[in-house]
């Protein structure tokens, strides 16, 4: 009986990872449901990129309350985790405080955690503030309602409830060790919890270490909850703001891709020796669709970008066509595309991987025409995500296919269109007349 | 007389077997809108006295295809691209300005794609290097101390980059420069990007190039300047909705610095 705790903790820490590990390849999969791309370039410029942008948080801090607050998080959640190490040898091994034999080191790491945890707590509250007091107005767009608000709130419900149970754990061990209890080693130096040891002055050391015990396991049970939460919710940006940013985009913004099938049809077309009545060959591949309606049509690295977005609406709040009232939302844009992705792949799930057409696609059903024609293909959105998210790509993507599949352009642009075509500009001018603006006085 | 434009076009460079410095990339609004074309005029203007050899395409320019291609419509923009490629390249092209930044990012980033590689550059950055080869000279008498704000176009700022070549031009005309609130990497477009400028604008609270007015007029500005040719209608538009159009004007950066130069 006497090794329990440590087989329950072990059970409890192999579920918690080896659900995560399940979530992750599940993850893997549907990413990887989006079209090649191949992106093994520029090695040097990427590492750099992720350095400076999701390592670095360099794009948070364009608007300082929210960057140095999320910083704070960040860091906080990022060294805290050192701690858990020892969490987990100590369930393992049934010891107490394993790294106190540093000494003065321990006691420095121990300190720096608590402050941390310290200003964590702090940035939640603020940044719970943002979301229900102040109500920001980024915070209540029309995509935000229901599981999306409940979903950033839990978000900080959590790191709160995690981070006030460490506290409290060190502070009943604080108060232990003041009263020299068995096992509780003295190490560690608690500039915040011992501010917590005086509610914990009158008793028993029976009740402070099952005071302590509980805390340790709540807050070891909540991380590994917490790494399984992930998954569901919009958090992911946690883990996958690294490959994002590595994979960012290096072209100048303003460069769309040029789709290679129709570059084929373009040089055929205009190849004098070319036959156009000619039969295809019998192992012709059947030619690709132009655009994307479904997630299936985009790429990997848009369908990564969408789980990476963790629905802060920078873009939204600098995108002018929602700014001045639309209906399009770069965030939901990337929100759609995650929900979507996420169906697609829950329907491969209740089949054996395969997937079974429901009638459903991205287009309409999430992301609706009218969204898409209000953009200006500005890049405000592209600009202001904080981990190189590019929401426009999706809707250049889904533009070419209602064009050129479906012909279903607004009026105006099919004017604009036939005019080029005829006429080698926008409007109904002569190309012969080109020149005239140079004779007009 | 004297001010009567010079302007050769390739053909007729190609026909003396000589080559200019530069091609001028008109572009369709640069050819045809009216309000455009004084900017065009305005260009050349500058390019006449700095004796810049320069030559246009004339009726041999077309639809860079830009507005095509934000419209969803690769394939009639690969077809415009790879008939001005030919052209281009026929005339064995180094280097392309333009007045126009849909034209000037096309060209530069989308083309090489299609085989037509050449150094392109923004007119304000080709203004701004005749200015600092000395080829040009600018007085400031004209526009000393007036404020002036400028709108960045979003293919010429976020899409690539270019922010300080039009501002170094306005603060040598001895203007005083107002940044908006929103500039540079956070300026608000102007409602005619992605092919916004040939559709009308979905159902919303008001119009982009409104907005975008009133966040220049908040500088309390004399003249919005602009450096592109869309921008330009986008804004005057708007300075006329807010009826203001007898106390601010909207003026390129070309038309700036040709009206400082009296010509």
């Amino acid at each position: 009986m006497q090794y329990l705790p440590n087989i329950i903790f072990i059970v409890l820490l192999v579920a918690g990872i080896g659900f995560f590990v399940k979530n992750v390849s599940r993850l893997k999969r549907n990413i990887f449901l989006g079209k090649d791309a191949d992106l093994t370039d520029n090695k040097a410029q990427r590492w750099t990129n992720m350095a400076k942008i999701a390592l670095g948080q360099t794009k948070m801090v364009v608007r300082p309350i929210a960057g140095i607050l999320h910083i704070i998080v960040y860091v906080g959640f990022i060294i805290i985790n050192i701690e858990v190490l020892e969490i987990i040898l100590d369930g393992i091994l049934g010891t107490h405080r394993l790294f106190s034999v540093l000494g003065p080191v321990y006691d420095f790491l121990i300190g720096s955690f608590e402050i941390l945890a310290f200003l964590v707590i702090v940035a939640v509250i603020i940044f719970w503030a943002r979301r229900n007091i102040i109500k920001l107005k980024r915070f209540l767009k029309p995509e935000m309602k229901g599981w999306p608000k409940q979903d950033g709130n839990l978000i900080l419900y959590i790191e709160l409830v995690l981070m006030v149970l460490f506290l409290t754990m060190n502070g009943a061990d604080y108060q232990l060790q003041q009263m020299g209890a068995e096992h509780y080693v003295n190490a560690g130096s608690y500039p915040i919890s011992s501010f917590i040891a005086p509610f914990f002055q009158n008793m028993s050391v029976s009740t402070l270490i099952l005071i302590e015990r509980i805390a340790w396991w709540l807050h070891i049970a909540g991380i590994l909850f917490f790494l399984n939460y992930l998954y569901y919710s919009k958090h992911l940006h946690i883990l996958l703001a690294f490959p994002n940013t590595y994979y960012g985009k290096l072209t100048p913004k303003g460069q769309f891709k040029n789709l290679d099938a129709v570059t084929n049809e373009v040089r055929m077309m205009m190849d004098p020796e070319a036959d156009p009545y000619a039969e295809p060959a019998e192992d012709a591949a059947v030619p690709d669709k132009f655009g994307a309606s479904d997630v299936q049509d985009l790429s990997w690295v848009q369908l990564l970008n969408a789980y990476t977005c963790t629905e802060c609406g920078r873009c939204t709040s600098e995108c002018p066509a929602n700014q001045t009232g639309k209906k399009l939302s770069p965030r939901k844009i990337m929100m759609d595309t995650r929900d979507r992705l996420e169906e697609v792949g829950a329907i491969m799930d209740k089949n054996k991987g395969e997937f079974v057409d429901d009638g459903k696609q991205l287009l309409n059903d999430y992301i609706t025409p009218e969204e898409l024609w209000a953009c200006t293909s500005c890049n405000a959105c592209v600009q202001a995500c904080p981990i190189s998210i590019d929401p426009l790509s999706i809707i250049m993507d889904m533009r070419q296919y209602l064009v050129m599949e479906q012909s279903a352009a607004p009026s105006d642009l099919n004017n604009m269109m036939g005019n080029i075509e005829n006429n080698g500009a926008p409007w109904p001018f002569n190309q012969m007349d080109r020149l005239n603006w140079s004779k007009e006085s | 007389m004297a001010n009567e434009l010079k302007v050769p076009t390739m053909a007729e460079f190609f026909a003396s077997g000589t080559v200019p410095e530069v091609l001028f990339w008109v572009g369709c609004a640069g050819s045809f809108d009216d309000r455009a074309k004084k900017i065009t005029k305005a260009f050349v203007k500058i390019l006449n006295k700095a004796n810049v050899s320069f030559a246009v395409l004339g009726t041999e320019e077309s639809c860079t295809g830009d507005p095509a291609k934000r419209a969803g419509n690769e394939f009639l923009f690969q077809m415009q691209a790879v008939t001005n490629i030919e052209v281009l390249n026929a005339y064995e092209i180094k280097k392309i300005v333009t007045a126009c930044p849909h034209c000037f990012n096309t060209i530069k980033n989308e083309y090489p794609g299609l085989g037509g590689s050449y150094e392109v550059v923004h007119h304000t950055q080709f203004l701004k290097q005749l200015l600092s080869e000395g080829r040009i000279t600018m007085e400031g008498g004209t526009f000393k101390g007036k404020r002036i704000t400028f709108h960045d176009p979003c293919y010429l700022g976020r899409a690539n980059d270019v922010y300080e070549a039009p501002r170094d031009l306005i603060r040598k005309l001895d203007a005083e420069l107002v940044e908006m609130k929103n500039c540079k990497q956070r300026g608000l477009c102007c409602g005619a990007g992605g092919a916004q400028m040939f559709k009308e604008p979905e159902k919303g609270d008001k119009d982009v190039n409104i907005e975008r007015t009133e966040q220049a007029l908040e500088t309390q500005p004399e003249i919005i300047a602009a450096g592109c040719p869309f921008c330009n209608t986008m804004m005057t538009d708007g300075v006329k909705n807010k009826e203001k159009e007898n106390s601010v004007a909207v003026m390129d950066i070309a038309e700036l610095i040709a009206t400082a130069e009296d010509l």
